[in-house]
């Protein structure tokens, strides 16, 4: 970065300085509770926001995120969550993570941060990847119908690996 | 506050290079600006970071790329083939206002 000030040659943003050209991030999501499903899209957003070529692979739980029945329908629980210091028997109560799910989907929204197939749907604007896992597919008996539109192939994790060659990675 | 030039208008920039007043920016400044990142400003790249400057105003602080899309009603995908790379950042530049701080 040029930290130089001159009355001559105006101080400039570095925005496409070549040490940040040609990085790559990998977001591996294997969970489908609404609250793990935020950090891989919050992250993947940010990346893409920064011109980093980025690639989301879904796998077991992460399905959810991408198959049209579930996505818009992923849940918080306080079961076995001890972050909400709340008394764990109070999350086994019927309906209490439904209320919990729409407080939590409340408290996104106020920060005009968009649901789940929503977020996904700007994430692919700006330029995202979305790869579905194969042995996900296989367990759960899904093809490609069932997922979005915009997931570009159901493929298997070496092909994942072998694509996102060179890339920096996040287990979610 | 380091200061430089840019078309013959001193301004105080921080550490990165953005304007850290935003009553020192103009039109003219702001085409300024974005020809020195490599953008030519249409009437579609003029009317978002006139969005981002009247925002600003109102919020006191500057608009993600989410908010400029949700309240301009420019996809996405046209905010990043307008600011290429980084757009949130490219845009807040041009604009002559700091980076978004927001997540999302």
């Amino acid at each position: 970065m040029t930290t130089q000030t001159t009355e001559t040659a105006p101080f400039v943003p570095s925005f496409d300085a070549p040490e940040s050209q040609g990085r790559k991030l990998a977001i591996i999501c294997s969970k489908g509770n609404l609250d793990m499903a935020y950090p891989g899209l919050i992250l993947a957003n940010a990346a893409l926001g920064e011109g980093i070529e980025t690639h989301l692979f879904f796998t077991f739980w992460g399905f959810d995120m991408i198959n049209r029945k579930t996505s818009g329908e992923l849940k918080f629980t306080m079961l076995g969550n001890t972050a909400t210091h709340m008394p764990q028997g109070l999350g086994g109560i019927p309906g209490m993570t439904h209320l919990a799910t729409s407080q939590m989907k409340k408290a996104i929204a106020d920060l005009d941060v968009p649901e789940v197939p929503e977020f996904l749907d700007q994430i692919v604007a700006s330029g995202g990847h979305l790869w579905a896992c194969r042995m996900s597919a296989d367990m759960q008996h899904l093809g490609e119908k069932d997922l979005r539109d915009d997931v570009e192939g159901i493929i298997s994790a070496s092909d994942f690996i072998e694509l996102t060659e060179g890339a920096q990675l996040l287990f979610i | 506050m380091p200061t430089t030039t840019i078309a013959g208008h001193a301004v105080e920039v921080n550490d990165e290079g953005f304007l850290t007043r935003p009553d020192q920016w103009s039109d003219d400044l702001g085409a300024e600006l974005a020809r020195l990142i490599g953008i030519e400003l249409t009437d579609e790249h003029w009317k978002l970071v006139h969005f981002l400057r009247d925002d600003f105003a109102l919020q006191g602080e500057t608009a993600t790329l989410r908010r400029v899309s949700t309240q301009t009603g420019t996809p996405v995908k046209s905010l990043f083939e307008l600011f290429p790379g980084k757009p949130a950042k490219k845009m807040a530049y041009v604009a002559g206002l700091p980076k978004p701080k927001g997540c999302v």
